[in-house]
């Protein structure tokens, strides 16, 4: 059977357009706004979601997502509710491919074999731990190959060609790029500098390559699709969940109107880009 | 190919308690590097940096010479002849930390991390601290190397350790406070960890415990063994003996895993640690990870930590900022599991009572942190009994906690 992701990459390849990845965390502010939320990413433009779950101690991530990660876990989210969260979506959409992230704590409590069971059961098509790298990466990875579940790699701006072909090894679905040293949501990338290191990733991997980690507007997320086969967008969209609160609007709509935007400026790259 | 490393496998007795971590900064299950691909380059450069100084004759004799006259060592191995009356049991001795330049064991790792930073061509520390201690002895390695040094440090613990405070601002250090989280170690680590991952190419992490990704607990350990090495030699001099016990307090763990390294293979000699419980172990209020925890992975290790039901970190607590930890170092851990050490608890108000034994009998005012020690040196000395020896090591001086200290007493000064 082919996956979710390799599917949903082929489509797009098809259509000469990158994917819009739309970042939420499961549980933000609360779990029936979240659904909402998540039900209504694909009419938004998201081709590609990733499913936040939240842990007390996110080391690689700047205040939005710190933030957005003490709301859900303040409205009693667990990893287990993120579970029921994506099996629930997954009653109205069997081709979104749904992305779970977060840090190993969590699955070590649940244990990887039973937590990658589970995981497969709701429609959850690809795992990125934040903490997990390579050399610490085997155990779970043969729960999730168990599974039937991608063990997303990250590569970053450190990873030089000796440690490429390290991050690679038993990974599937896509590769993220993070795009700058820091944390979520801090830095802009710079879609030129990115440039070659997606080509580079690509050619070693032979597997599309997402940006993420420094996109916050539809004119970065327009210039990084230019270049990348996925741009990801997090962190702003969890400002927007905090603003809508703060203001006290519909976050629903505050946080689709941004998908939307942002969508747009990534079907419309490649096009907008070529010579009239 | 690696074995894999979870699930755990059951612990088995090594011949070599002293060998260990592995190739892959493992302590059995313990240890590991949990850390975002962007640190793994770095710290898998940290590791060669440091391997390399071990074997250079002119790193260690800097370090060697650094430890001399700049922090006083050795430190002295003192009788304590009035608590060992007291107790009535084994002879009591204190590894005399509490004099080192800075106050406490803190500044021996320091030294020797500084060197590394400074031999790796790193421009800009920085560091997390909970009592302040660590923090301090990082402003002086920094004053005393001219570099620019930030400090992480919860916004509570900034609260209560202020003289410390302003210690690092006088040595130049800037201190961030944190208010993530419960505004505490735990959180002062995250935010050291996010300066870090963005500041990739010109910052050294020095941390202060015998915790974090591998090689940060072999190499905090390395650097801090110097206190059981000299323990050893002095004892060997005063008794003819090696101790029945050696006794420290542990949070993360560094002065502990420094005193018991060189005892490790000493069949003889028992390792205790104590961990802080708080308002008492029966209550969700303290910070015996050991005691009250179970493993899990926190910055960078695999360690006993303490969690909630779902895997998230919970807050510890306890009266000295020092041991207010979640986690404790990999080695601890599985120093514990393979049954080499044991690791016993204390009181926030047995710490008190043993903070002012220590004053009224012996003219010393232990940190808060080493007064968790003392307070189970009653138990321990009767154990081993009369004619036995003891060497508890005395990590940090209290002048730091004396506000902390009237405030419980219901006084003001």
């Amino acid at each position: 059977m082919k996956s979710r992701i390799d599917a949903r990459f082929a489509a797009l390849k098809a259509e000469d357009r990158a994917a819009f990845v739309a970042y939420v965390m499961a549980g933000d502010p609360n779990r029936a706004t979240a659904l909402e939320i998540l039900k209504g990413l694909p009419a938004a433009g998201a081709d590609l979601i990733e499913l936040g779950f939240p842990f007390s101690d996110p080391m690689a991530e700047g205040p939005p997502i710190q933030k957005a990660a003490q709301r859900a876990l303040k409205d009693g989210m667990t990893l287990k509710g993120v579970l029921d969260l994506a099996a629930e979506f997954r009653q109205g959409d069997d081709t979104t491919p749904l992305i779970m992230m977060g840090y190993l704590n969590p699955l070590v409590t649940w244990g990887f074999e039973a937590f990658a069971q589970a995981a497969a059961q709701a429609g959850i098509d690809g795992l990125i731990i934040v903490d997990c790298p390579p050399e610490e990466a085997d155990p779970l990875a043969d729960a999730l190959d168990a599974a039937d579940i991608s063990l997303i790699r990250l590569a970053t701006p450190t990873t030089d060609d000796k440690r490429l072909p390290v991050v690679l090894r038993r990974t599937s679905g896509f590769v993220y790029y993070v795009s700058v040293t820091g944390v979520t949501g801090a830095k802009e990338a710079d879609a030129e500098a990115v440039r070659p290191a997606v080509a580079r990733i690509r050619a070693a991997s032979g597997l599309p390559v997402a940006v993420g980690f420094g996109i916050r507007t539809p004119e970065r997320a327009g210039a990084i699709a230019q270049v990348a086969d996925a741009a990801v967008v997090g962190s702003a969209l969890v400002d927007e969940v905090a603003e809508a609160l703060e203001r006290n609007e519909d976050v629903t709509a505050r946080v689709l109107s941004k998908v939307e935007s942002l969508a747009k400026a990534v079907r419309s790259a490649r096009t907008a880009a070529l010579p009239a | 190919m690696n074995a894999p490393t979870h699930p755990p496998a059951p612990p088995a007795t090594p011949n070599d308690f002293a060998a260990y971590p592995d190739a892959n900064g493992r302590f059995g299950q313990f240890g590991g590097r949990y850390v975002a691909e962007t640190l793994m380059p770095l710290v898998l450069d940290l590791e060669a940096a440091y391997l390399a100084t071990k074997e250079d004759a002119a790193f260690q004799a800097e370090l060697n010479g650094l430890l001399t006259h700049y922090v006083g060592r050795p430190s002295p191995l003192y009788f304590a002849e009035r608590l060992t009356d007291h107790f009535g049991g084994a002879k009591i001795y204190f590894k005399r930390e509490d004099l080192n330049h800075t106050g406490a064991h803190k500044i021996n790792n320091c030294i020797g991390q500084i060197l590394l930073a400074r031999r790796m061509g790193k421009t800009r520390i920085i560091a997390e601290t909970g009592a302040g201690q660590h923090g301090v002895a990082t402003a002086t390695v920094c004053a005393r190397f001219g570099l620019p040094c930030v400090v992480y440090m919860g916004a509570v613990d900034v609260a209560r350790q202020r003289p410390n405070v302003f210690r690092m601002n006088l040595l130049g250090a800037e201190v961030t406070p944190v208010t993530s989280g419960a505004s505490t170690l735990k959180d002062a680590m995250n935010e050291a960890l996010r300066d870090w991952v963005t500041n990739v190419e010109d910052t050294y992490y020095l941390i202060g415990s015998a915790a974090g990704p591998h090689p940060y607990p072999m190499m905090v350990r390395d650097f801090q063994a110097v206190m059981g090495r000299e323990i050893r030699e002095q004892i060997l001099e005063a008794e003819g003996r090696l101790p029945d016990a050696v006794v420290a307090c542990v949070g993360g763990g560094s002065n502990a895993i420094g005193t018991f390294h060189p005892f490790l293979n000493d069949e003889s000699v028992r390792i205790i640690g104590v961990e802080a419980a708080g308002d008492g172990m029966g209550t969700d209020r303290h910070a015996a990870a050991i005691n009250g925890g179970r493993p899990g992975v926190l910055h960078g290790n695999k360690t006993y930590l303490l969690q909630d039901a779902e895997g998230q970190i919970t807050e510890a607590h306890s009266i000295s900022a020092g041991l207010d930890y979640p986690g404790i170092g990999p080695e601890h851990s599985w120093l514990h599991d393979v049954g080499r050490a044991q690791y016993l608890t204390c009181t926030d108000t047995e710490a008190l009572d043993a903070f002012k034994l220590c004053a009224e009998l012996e003219g010393i005012i232990p940190a808060l942190e080493s007064s968790h020690a003392i307070a189970r040196l009653p138990d321990i000395a009767r154990d081993v009994g009369k004619g036995g020896v003891v060497v508890m090591n005395l990590s940090g001086r209290g002048d730091k906690d004396v506000a902390t200290v009237a405030d419980h007493l219901g006084r003001t000064i």
